[in-house]
């Protein structure tokens, strides 16, 4: 796993978006291979995709081959309702961006067989390829989607009740009432997020901070459904120093260090996007301690 | 599976998908950054429920480049313009091509809905030209749409006539009968008039009313020397605008305001009221005292007449010879009474701005959204909303026209 720092959110959107601009263009996608993204809802990603629309404003990143699935949905709230997260993802990215409406996939929480919707995603997911990378955020309680504390570790989509926190914390947006808060969602199980080849986490804010010490430092365990992320080959955490409070300070040192040995023993041209070493150059100084923890510096 | 729009569909040019990115769109009386306008068939739709159901992307995108997005210019005062007179007959085929003349030559000046006017005349000319000036809708090849005709007159008071022929104006002695007779009303349900102006001091005029309105007519206030009562009881039986406030009415005064008064109205809901905004017909102060004391109620009108968008030089309006000055004025040859205006709608609207300090929001609805409100159309016109017909102007931040668009498509004005 990778643990990427950043001082705060506007660095670590700017860090992700750039991340998923750089695998697209490095994939580079076609009609008949386009490039399947995961995505999620909420104000973890809010500063992704206004990264994605500029770099796509600024011909720098086109979505015309790229094939979304968002992670979930309200069950029972109208499609055009402006706490849908159908129009949390009109507004916040599908708007701005040249991406093909067949290529946007998003649970109907209005389908008449909810179990059948969520079968159909699944079964889209497989006919596309799989998901090439899965974007998400965590809750405060560790879970990610809607696989609230107790879910399996190996769940598939299906309909979920929502936590009574899940319920208090979305009530801001239902005129904080929680009587308007829907009951029930539609979401991608844990199983579905780690069945991607890639899986990259947004964790920002200190009051996530005990859910990311609880995730990456602790068991897997499914009252903190992100912890599922440590059998995954290919994760990615990126959080700002906020989220990392709970951390040791010897696991925060150590994620930081990797960054400075690509970057000043290595050579960042030497590492692969994904983090993959192409070629390790003859180290010509050794490195001393202050040079090993002597941090911070940007990508 | 999303819809999927056939090939077919797509032959027909007016079938394709419009996205308008990087615009300022007004709309909510608000200026939205950072929103997309769908256009489909001439009409503005919703961009997420589109999205979501059809399944096709857009075929043009355009992009705004930060320009206002307003919705097109409605003016519904227009005597004429480019050498131009409705109230003139020179045969049919003259009255066909001088109204494509000026549908096409307004849009340079942002206007995409505009309200033929005619002044006082004799019948034959009504018989005449009423039927050819019946509602058309805008389009590339039609210019601005034509939403019927505003008939100033003939029952109006002698003693405010304007620029009006005095042996034209009448009582309506037999009430709704005279209307009827004058306009060729017979076809009742088919006729062109959308606007009336009468004098309610005029005989018969406060009668007839109940019947005009009836008929699917707005019934405004003007050539009238009418007192507030008269004007009030007027309000009270359905009038809805004061035509030209302040030109061709008694001046105000503070024990007798008159039709001026009706801004003070308290009782029952104040009309709109027209108001030209060349400087010439009203003083900038008296704009900005209207403005302050109704601004819902505030409607741009040009009152342009023939040589309006042409040289200075003398002209006809409703047969009566007129000279346009070099400073924009124009003024009845034989007693020197101001006579229609040549201002355009679009000098109008930034000259509104800048005699009241009103806001950019402000300006553009007193020429969209307040006179389609007047007209009962405030669903298809006057605005960007979801369903409206797709008309609308770019416009810079100093309210010049910069692009114009009228059923979806971009009519050159250069």
């Amino acid at each position: 796993m990778r643990l990427i720092i950043r001082s705060d959110y506007n660095e670590v959107s700017e860090y992700i978006a750039t991340y998923v601009k750089d695998r697209i263009i490095e994939f580079n996608p076609t009609h008949e291979r386009p490039f399947v993204l995961g995505l999620p809802t909420g104000s973890s990603p809010i500063g992704l995709y206004k990264n994605l629309v500029k770099f796509h404003r600024n011909g720098e990143l086109s979505f015309k081959h790229v094939v979304t699935f968002n992670m979930d949905e309200y069950v029972g709230l109208p499609r055009d309702h402006p706490e849908s997260y159908h129009s949390f993802m009109w507004h916040h990215l599908f708007k701005h961006i040249d991406i093909d409406p067949n290529n946007v996939n998003i649970l109907n929480g209005n389908a008449e067989d909810l179990s059948e919707e969520c079968a159909k995603f699944e079964e889209k997911m497989k006919e596309v390829g799989g998901v090439e990378l899965f974007i998400g955020g965590i809750g405060p309680d560790g879970h990610i989607a809607f696989n609230e504390p107790g879910s399996s570790l190996m769940s598939r989509t299906r309909v979920k009740t929502l936590a009574y926190d899940t319920i208090l914390a979305n009530s801001r947006f239902f005129d904080n009432d929680i009587n308007k808060v829907p009951r029930m969602a539609l979401t991608v199980g844990v199983g579905t997020v780690m069945d991607a080849r890639e899986v990259a986490i947004i964790i920002t804010g200190a009051h996530k901070a005990f859910a990311l010490a609880k995730c990456i430092e602790e068991g897997v365990n499914f009252m903190f459904t992100v912890s599922a992320i440590q059998l995954h080959p290919k994760a990615l955490i990126v959080c700002d120093e906020d989220a990392t409070l709970e951390l040791h300070v010897k696991t925060v040192k150590y994620f930081k260090s990797i960054e400075h040995v690509i970057k000043n023993l290595i050579g960042a041209e030497n590492v692969g996007l994904q983090g993959n070493v192409k070629k390790y150059p003859s180290p010509e100084v050794t490195p001393t301690r202050e040079a090993f923890y002597n941090l911070p510096f940007k990508r | 599976m999303p819809f999927q729009f056939s090939d077919k569909t797509r032959q027909n040019r007016n079938s394709r998908l419009i996205k308008i990115v990087n615009g300022r769109i007004v709309r909510d009386h608000t200026i939205i950054n950072d929103d997309v306008l769908y256009i489909y068939d001439g009409k503005i739709i919703d961009p997420q429920k589109h999205f979501f159901t059809c399944g096709n992307s857009p075929d043009v995108v355009i992009n705004a480049k930060g320009l206002l997005i307003a919705p097109g210019y409605i003016d519904m005062q227009i005597n004429g313009a480019f050498g131009v007179d409705f109230s003139v007959w020179k045969g049919e085929k003259q009255m066909k091509e001088g109204l494509d003349k000026v549908a096409k030559g307004l849009v340079k000046y942002g206007c995409t809905s505009f309200v033929p006017t005619i002044v006082s005349s004799p019948k034959e000319i009504y018989h005449q030209v009423l039927p050819l000036l019946k509602p058309r809708k805008g389009n590339k090849d039609n210019g601005a749409e034509v939403l019927g005709v505003h008939v100033e007159g003939p029952f109006i008071t002698p003693s405010q006539l304007g620029a009006h022929e005095e042996s034209c104006l009448q009582t309506a002695t037999n009430g709704f009968n005279d209307f009827i007779d004058i306009y060729g009303l017979h076809e009742l349900k088919d006729h062109a008039i959308k606007i009336i102006t009468v004098a309610p001091d005029v005989e018969g005029v406060l009668d007839s009313l109940k019947e005009l309105i009836n008929s699917g007519i707005t019934v405004s206030i003007g050539h009238s020397s009418a007192t507030i009562s008269q004007a009030e009881s007027a309000v009270e039986k359905g009038a809805r605008c004061i035509t030209h406030l302040f030109n061709a009415m008694q001046q105000f005064h503070h024990r007798d305001p008159g039709v001026v008064g009706l801004l003070g109205t308290t009782h029952i809901a104040r009309p709109f009221y027209g108001i030209i905004c060349d400087g010439i017909h009203v003083h900038p102060n008296s704009v900005k005292i209207a403005y302050d004391s109704h601004p819902k109620g505030a409607i741009l009108i040009t009152d342009a007449m023939a040589a309006m968008g042409l040289p200075p030089g003398e002209y006809t309006l409703g047969g009566i010879s007129v000279r346009k000055s070099g400073n924009e004025k124009v003024e009845v040859i034989d007693n020197g009474k101001l006579a229609g205006s040549v201002i355009s709608i679009d000098a109008c609207v930034k000259n509104f701005k800048k005699f009241t300090g009103c806001s950019m929001i402000e300006a553009i609805e007193a020429a969209t959204l307040h006179p389609a409100e007047l007209l009962g159309i405030q669903n298809v016109k006057g605005t960007l909303n979801v369903g409206a017909d797709a008309d609308f102007v770019f416009l810079d931040d100093d309210l010049n026209v910069v692009k114009c668009f009228i059923a979806g498509e971009e009519i050159s004005i250069s």
